[in-house]
């Protein structure tokens, strides 16, 4: 995957591009507003990283830019601003993603790799399938080997977007942001006792667990005989 | 350029603050408009005056000639010298004169005249000299009104002397000369005195004001107790000096928790790295050093969101996101998110939020404030039993007149009356609690977003445990207008 990262503070952009080097993606920097938009506007990209604040040209100013050339590459906003209201209106102006500093990088580089795949994702799909475990989006019928398994509405919803991102770690927080539409945090951890619930309903019984948690970063569906 | 050092020049000082004052300044517009009020009030006087003696003198004047001139047509010339002389002896202030064609006086008491006056038939002022009794000195010059008419070629003039009107507009003069000093003097003085007492409690205030300035909150305002407006502007800061005083209190309080609360992790933090240096630990101790480190500052992190957010609902920032909502999804949606929990404390949380409770606001805000209230529920109330069942949790959203009450009901410890007003500051966090982990910000959210909505936070016992309510005020019904 290809990055680009325009942000003015070098160490921190200095610390993601190694950080995402050693995952195997490859990113690119840039330190001011309008060398951002001009290496952007190459279209090379599969996800930019866009500081709010910026020399030259701010964050909002250039995705507003992007999206006016018809350049829909996915965009996740970093910012210090983290209340409600500057999150709305980053993704007013055209921003996928927000994520308020300071962070923890395995939360960034889930965000990344969700909007990264989110292009050429299976939202069209009408059945996810993982291993044996089957989710008709339609019908809301979810079957484990053909055996029909049954769902609150919430972990319906949970199981349905953990299994989009299969393969993909999905954190707290975006669960709790794509799930419960919630941006504060709970402060107790609410989520992994919802996990545990939904975990019991899929895995229990089975010789092979699917919801994996993958340790301090959050939680994965995938099929675990692949 | 010394000028200041001189021994008056402190006085000069002072007396150019004086007259800068601006009830001195009053005291001299007032005094100008008196002044002229005053000389228009003296003229109109002056000028009635002076028609009023012009009417009666003409009125006389043109009676007496009548009179001439009837006798003169009943006994000729002889007639007239006669009765003019007759009238010439009278004293008084009438004024006679009979002259040949020629210009020879033949009677009258008149010695001498100005030049052309009896050539000109017809009213006019003219100075003249009164004819004296043989003997005595000549008269002095005086001003007259006169009329001249012909009679048979001879020039008769009667008039009347005026002095009388120009003794009256001396004493006039003299009125207006003097009430005009004394205008001045009287308003000078008593501006000079008003501006003083009014400057002497400004500097008074002045004085204060800065002594608060330099520090000191603990000053106030001197109140005359006059109940005037000088009083009541004191008063006004004095209120404005007491709020202020306890904001600052407020504050400086805050800023004491928030340097507490935010050191005592940083230190521990400090601590554990040092220890991680100090000895000679492996890889493994190194890597436990580290995810507590950033365990450690991933609750700062969430310390600095609370308090960032507290200030924003408290500065009514957050005003700009207002929708209107429903309440009771809101309590059903927070308690579906609790819920699980709970039942892993052996809790059983209900909701009871059937009816529609509108609401307009912010609504991450309201469901954080909620949150926080169901997530101190669970942690405090468990694990306990009442009456041998689980301990229940009640969320509850329902209207009560023309509020929403959206509430959250424990079986818990509750809080003892005495400090329920306590723990809804920041950081604040009672004995018994203080084992749990938390911030002790969860409650003042919960009332800084209640106030935000113009509602409140309250805490009431619930016999036992505790009842905590976010009272907001209720929206016109949903999908309305």
């Amino acid at each position: 995957m290809r990055l680009l990262i325009i942000e003015d503070d070098r160490d921190a952009t200095e610390y993601l591009v190694k950080a995402f080097r050693e995952v195997g993606h490859v990113a690119d920097q840039a330190g001011d507003g309008e060398e951002g938009l001009a290496l952007a506007l190459e279209g090379q990209y599969d996800v930019l990283i866009i500081d709010r604040m910026l020399p030259k040209r701010d964050g909002l100013s250039i995705i507003a830019d992007l999206r006016t050339q018809s350049m829909e590459t996915p965009v996740l906003i970093l910012s210090a601003l983290g209340q409600v209201d500057d999150r709305v209106k980053g993704l007013r102006a055209g921003g996928d993603d927000y994520l308020a500093k300071p962070y923890a990088f395995s939360e960034l580089l889930a965000r990344v790799e969700a909007l990264a795949r989110r292009r050429g994702s299976r939202g069209e799909e009408t059945v996810y399938r993982v291993g044996d475990l089957e989710l008709n989006r339609l019908s809301h019928e979810v079957t484990r080997a053909g055996q029909e398994l049954q769902l609150q509405p919430r972990e319906f919803r949970l199981l349905e977007y953990l299994m989009r991102h299969a393969g993909q770690v999905v954190t707290r927080t975006m669960l709790l942001e794509n799930v419960w539409d919630y941006h504060f945090d709970p402060q107790t951890n609410v989520i992994d006792v919802h996990i545990s619930r939904l975990r019991s309903k899929i895995d229990k019984g089975f010789a092979q667990p699917l919801l994996h948690t993958v340790r301090g970063a959050g939680y994965m569906i995938r099929d675990g005989a692949r | 350029m010394n000028w200041a050092r001189k021994p008056d020049g402190r006085f000069v000082a002072a007396l150019g603050k004086l007259l800068r004052t601006t009830a001195f300044k009053l005291t001299l517009v007032y005094l100008l408009i008196f002044i002229l009020f005053a000389a228009s009030l003296l003229l109109y006087l002056a000028l009635n005056t002076r028609r009023l003696i012009t009417e009666q003198i003409t009125s006389t004047v043109e009676s007496e000639i009548r009179t001439l001139t009837e006798q003169y047509e009943q006994g000729g010339l002889r007639r007239l010298f006669f009765v003019v002389q007759v009238r010439s002896r009278r004293p008084g202030s009438s004024l006679y004169l009979v002259t040949a064609p020629n210009g020879e006086g033949l009677a009258g008491n008149i010695s001498a005249l100005e030049p052309g006056v009896l050539e000109h038939p017809g009213w006019r002022e003219t100075t003249y000299r009164r004819l004296e009794a043989p003997g005595t000195p000549e008269g002095a010059e005086h001003r007259a009104l006169v009329n001249v008419i012909q009679l048979g070629g001879f020039h008769v003039l009667v008039g009347r002397d005026l002095e009388e009107r120009e003794r009256l507009y001396g004493i006039i003069r003299n009125a207006g000369r003097w009430s005009f000093a004394l205008v001045v003097v009287l308003g000078l003085v008593g501006g000079f005195f008003v501006s003083r007492r009014v400057l002497s409690r400004i500097d008074a205030m002045t004085g204060t004001a800065q002594v608060i300035m330099a520090g000191d909150l603990a000053g106030r305002l001197p109140v005359a107790g006059t109940g005037d407006e000088l009083d009541r502007l004191a008063d006004a800061v004095n209120a404005m000096l007491d709020r202020i005083v306890a904001l600052m209190h407020g504050l400086s309080e805050v800023s004491d928790n928030i340097a507490h609360d935010l050191k005592t992790p940083l230190t521990r933090l400090r601590n554990r790295c040092e220890q991680a240096l100090r000895g000679p630990t492996g890889e493994a101790d190194y890597r436990a050093a580290l995810e507590y480190t950033i365990e450690e500052s991933d609750e700062l992190i969430r310390t600095f969101d609370a308090l960032l957010m507290i200030a924003r609902a408290e500065s009514g920032h957050a005003r700009d996101n207002m929708m209107e909502f429903d309440a009771a999804e809101i309590a059903r949606d927070v308690s579906e998110l609790y819920e699980p929990l709970a039942e892993e404390k052996g809790l059983a949380l209900k909701v009871d939020a059937a009816a529609a409770a509108p609401v307009r606001g912010n609504r991450e805000l309201v469901s954080q404030a909620l949150a926080n209230l169901v997530d101190n529920a669970i942690k405090y109330a468990a694990p306990s039993k009442f009456n041998g069942n689980p301990a229940e949790i009640v969320v509850k959203a329902g209207s009560e007149g023309e509020r929403i009450m959206l509430s959250v009901e424990d079986r818990g410890p509750g809080i003892p009356k005495a400090d329920r007003g306590r723990v809804v500051e920041r950081f604040v966090r009672l004995e018994q609690s203080r084992s749990e982990p938390g911030s002790g910000l969860g409650l003042s959210l919960a009332s800084a977003v209640a106030r935000l909505h113009g509602g409140e936070l309250k805490l009431e016992d619930n016999h036992p445990g505790l009842k905590s309510t976010i009272a907001l005020p209720r929206a016109g019904p949903l999908g309305a207008g």
